[in-house]
Parts: structure tokens; sequence; C-alpha cells
């Protein structure tokens, strides 16, 4: 597999070509590699020093309990994601339209939003337990911590996106005979999309905080759960697992909505490319 | 009230303006931007407001356009009294206000959008004019990729998509280079003589107020009056070479005359 500097067209400066391994291993994001370097020295350390398992396990040991205990991870994480989306879901639900109330409604700002605002003194985890006997056990009050932790961002960035319309900009709508509903429609709620989005990632890293925190107050099912079982079982490997699997949630969740983001918004991810560029 | 396109054209509004102020509650009080204004515009003319920075220009604009409310006098638009946003006109603002999650083409397509007219006869317009301010390469660029004097045309150009029979323009050729300029100023004239199009342009440049118009409307600041109506006496159709004309000269002395007497000193002199 040689290729002659002849048949290459995009090079100017005559170098003799990378071959395909090291072309495919420069693709790698760069931050992959910071990460496996860490995990590198993390591995290293562990085995050089003798470390206990029971105070810090190796890498290796870590991934030999995702390989022999996924029938018990993959259903708690199922829930916990469950719990972690539906929450979210339901967050954004009632936030958006609650926010569109607030701005359009004298009313509402006045009577309901610093109620709101106020609200976020009171530390949700501290009411968790209140919850449980209120709704019991199972996945609901955990759905009900997510929505209470993801609602602030997403309403507070709303209703900031929704009154970043310039006055000129409504004048422009109302000069063309825009109607209320088509100024929401083709102005505001555009012009609001890259607030409500860097609200809706906000929401996501908390989402899952919630969920998590949630059983840990009391649950049968769920990351957390296997988190504390692990715990009193002094089987720090299998908290470990646990916990690596509640980051690849909120990772995964995070960058799916960038993706999103990316396709509501492309506006903005073009001229961010061309900042880079 | 679904107005059909079709018979807009036909409407020649004659603008009436007796006896109009205008006061702002400004946050330290009232600010009276307009005292007693009186103009009357004739169907298919090109009158031009000439004044310093702050006299109440572009205030005199949203009041005619039914933007904001006047606070005394009347307002009236082809015998339609104003009272509300008049959607019949084309706007040009002093900011170009282009939506920026909209291509160039989209941004002036919204026009039609809004008004719910032929898409794709629109957007066959909106090409012709965009062809016409020599943007045809940048009809898919979003405005942040545009520099100032390209998203201006392009605001010009949805000002005139759905081809308004009254044309309120807030220095729209401010932000443009000479020669960019002068080539507007020839297009727009021809767009007003073709569509029979009654222009209201507002301008810091007494040159362009002379070129374009049939009447210069001279305000003086604090509050905002008109001080003098001139009348240009030029042939139709203009050319950028009547600018040396003595005649044109002459205008232009009277008028920089007006303004030093009037203590104002912020024109291009
Ligand atoms: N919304 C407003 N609230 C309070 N005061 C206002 C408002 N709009 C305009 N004014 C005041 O009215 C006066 C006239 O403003 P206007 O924008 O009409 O001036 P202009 O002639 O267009 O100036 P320029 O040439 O700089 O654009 C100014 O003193 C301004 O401060
Ligand atoms: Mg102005």
């Amino acid at each position: 597999m040689t290729t002659t500097i002849a048949e290459t067209t995009d090079d100017t400066v005559i170098v003799p070509k990378p071959n395909m391994l090291l072309r495919a291993l420069m693709a790698v994001p760069p931050a992959l590699w910071t990460l496996l370097v860490l995990i590198s020295i993390w591995e290293l350390s562990v085995q050089i020093g003798k470390v206990p398992a029971y105070i810090l396990p190796a890498p290796s040991a870590i991934g030999a309990v995702f390989f022999n205990y996924w029938h018990r991870l993959l259903p708690n994480a199922l829930v916990t994601l469950s719990e972690v989306l539906i929450g979210f879901i339901g967050a954004v639900v009632v936030g958006v339209p609650l926010a569109v109330m607030i701005v359009y409604s004298r009313a509402m700002e006045k009577a309901v939003y610093p109620l709101i605002v106020a609200s976020q003194t009171v530390p949700k985890v501290a009411i968790a337990p209140l919850l449980l006997t209120w709704f019991g056990y199972g996945m609901t009050p955990k759905i009900v911590i997510v929505i209470l932790l993801a609602f602030f961002p997403i309403v507070i960035n709303s209703v900031m996106g929704l009154k970043s319309s310039s006055r000129e900009m409504i004048y422009l709508a109302r000069s063309m005979g825009a109607s209320g509903l088509q100024t929401f429609w083709k102005f505001r709620l555009p012009q609001a999309l890259p607030s409500i989005f860097a609200g809706l990632k906000l929401a996501t890293v908390l989402s899952v905080i919630g969920a998590v925190v949630a059983e840990f107050i009391g649950a049968d099912k769920g990351l957390g759960y296997l988190i504390l079982i692990a715990g009193a079982n002094f089987d720090i490997t299998r908290q470990f697992a646990s916990i690596i699997l509640i980051t690849l949630i909120g990772v995964l969740f995070f960058v799916t909505l960038e993706q999103m983001e990316r396709f509501f918004i492309p506006w903005k991810a073009r001229s961010n490319i061309a900042g880079e560029g | 009230m679904a107005a059909p396109e079709t018979i807009r054209s036909a409407s020649r509004p004659h603008i009436s303006i007796s006896g109009v102020s205008k006061t702002f509650q400004g946050r330290q009080g009232p600010v009276q931007a307009l005292q007693d204004i009186n103009l009357s515009i004739e169907k298919g003319e090109f009158v031009s407001i000439l004044g310093p920075s702050g006299c109440g220009k572009s205030t005199l604009l949203m009041l005619l356009s039914g933007l904001l409310p006047v606070t005394k006098g009347r307002i009236d638009v082809d015998k339609k009294h104003i009272d509300g946003p008049n959607a019949d006109a084309g706007i040009v603002f002093q900011q170009d206000v282009l939506l920026e999650w909209r291509s160039a083409l989209q941004n002036i397509m919204i026009q039609a959008e809004i008004r719910k007219s032929n898409i794709p006869e629109a957007r066959e317009r909106a090409r012709q004019l965009l062809k016409m301010v020599s943007l045809t390469d940048f009809e898919n660029s979003y405005p942040k990729e545009l520099s100032g004097g390209m998203r201006q045309r392009v605001s010009i150009c949805r000002a005139l998509l759905h081809r308004p029979p009254l044309l309120l323009m807030d220095e729209p050729f401010g932000a443009l280079d000479a020669m960019t300029r002068d080539q507007l100023q020839i297009d727009l004239l021809r767009l007003c003589s073709d569509n029979d199009m009654t222009v209201f342009f507002i301008t810091h440049s007494i040159t362009e107020a002379i070129f374009l118009s049939d009447r210069v409307v001279v305000m003086s600041p604090r509050p905002g009056r008109i001080e003098r109506i001139i009348d240009i006496d030029l042939p139709r159709p203009r050319r950028l070479s009547m600018r040396e004309d003595a005649k044109f000269i002459d205008y232009t002395r009277e008028l920089t005359g007006i303004f030093k007497s009037l203590g104002v000193f912020r024109e291009e002199y």
C-alpha cells in the first residue's frame, strides 16, 4: 500500500505520505488520546503500586466487571436512562410553554416568574425524601426530581431567548401585517432557539444528577441503587463500573443535544465552523 | 382581511400629515421628538427628508408607517386614516433588521410568507431584486456572512418584494460605498418610475437628496420641525452627470446655506 507523491493532488510540500494506520490514528479526537493516557497512568500505578481493589480498582478490573456483570448493569442502566429521559421531556413539555406564557402575559410574569426564581433556593435534594413519601418507591419520585431540577434552566433560558427579539424586529413583523402567531413562529421562536438550546443542554446534566441522587435516597433499581448496593458490599469495582455508565449516559445525552442544536440552528453551526477555520 | 395582491399597485397613495406632534415618555421625562408637522405628498412623488441627527426623521417615518401612534394630529395615506401598521408600505429601516437564521433569499421571502403571496412567483422576483443589487452569488449566505452594505441591500430587496405603492426608506444607502450608492440611486429611480411608487426617503446627504427627489424637506432639531421645503426642478430621468450642472450646484449651495443658518455642520461638508 504505497502511494507515490505524484498521485496525491493536495500535497504541495514534498513529504513522504504517512501510511494508512498513522492517518487513522491522527483522525481520533485529541480528547480521547488524553483519556487514554490518563487511563494508562491509572492502570500502571495500580499495577506497580499493588493498590488493593477495595481502595482503587485497575481500569482492566473495571473492564472485566463490565464483561461479567452486564446482565445486572444493563437493566439498571436502562431504568436510570428512562428516568432521565422521561423527566427531561417532562421538564421541556412544562418549561417551554410556561416560558411562552410568562413572556406573553404580564400577569404571569408578575405572578409566577418571581416564584419560579425564588423556588430555586429550595434544595431539591432535601425534598426528595418527601417525594418518596408522596409517590412511593418506584420511578415516579425520581422523574419528579429530574423535572424539578431540569425545569429551571429550561424556563429561564427560554424566557431570556423569547425576550431577546429586538424592538425593530417586532416592528418589521408588524409592518408586514404579521399576526401574533406568525410573529411567534417566524420571528420570536427562531430568535430564541440558541438560548433555549443552551437551557436544554444545562438541563441534560442536571437530569442525570437528579435521577442518580433520587435513586440514592430510595430505590430498588437503577445505577444509583447499584452504587449503594456495591458500596454496602465493599465492591468498589462495581461502583466504578456504575459511575462510568452514568457518565456515559450523561455524555451521550449531551452530545445528542448538541447534534440536535446543529440541526435546528444551522446558521450558528456554520458561523462557528467559519470561526474555527 | 385578505387583500388581493393584484389590485395593490392600482391604489395610489396620497399622504397627508396634518398638525402631527410626537412626544416620547423617556426615562428622564417626556421628550418631544416632533412638533406640528404639516406635509402632504402627491402620488408618485419622491420626497426626501434632510436633517441633523436626532431631529426626528426616523420618528416621522415610524408615524407614517403606523408602527408608532401620533401624540397629536392626524395622518392619512390614500384617504385612509393611519391608526395601526400600514401593511401596504414597504419599509427599509435604519438598521437592516435581517433575521440571522435566514439566508439572504429567505430574508427577502419572509415578506411573501407573511403576506401569503404566491411563493414561486415571489422567489422569482426576489432573485431579480438580488440581481439588481448585485447579490446573486450571495442568495444562500446567512446575514453573518455579509458585509454591512450587503446586509442593507438585502433589506432593500425585502422592502420591495411585494411591489409596495409607498416606500419608506430610512437612510438606506448610509452604509454603502460611493459607487454602489450611485448605482442603487439610479436603480431606485428606475424602480420608482416603473412601479409608480411614492417614496419617503430619509438621508443625511444633501447631494443624494437633490439627485433623487422632487422635493426636499429640511428639518430642524429639538423639537423636530419642518424648516423649509425645496422643490427640485431637475428633469427626469436623472443622470449622474447632472450633479455637475449649475442648477444642481445651486440647490446644494442653498441647502448648505440653510444648514449653516441652523447652526448644523454635521453633513458631509
Ligand atoms: N422610543 C423612544 N423613546 C424615547 N425617545 C425617543 C424614542 N425614539 C426616539 N426618541 C427621541 O426622539 C428624538 C428623535 O429621534 P429620531 O430617531 O427620530 O431621530 P433621527 O432624526 O432619525 O436621527 P438620526 O439621523 O440619528 O437617525 C431623539 O431625541 C430621540 O432621543
Ligand atoms: Mg434615524
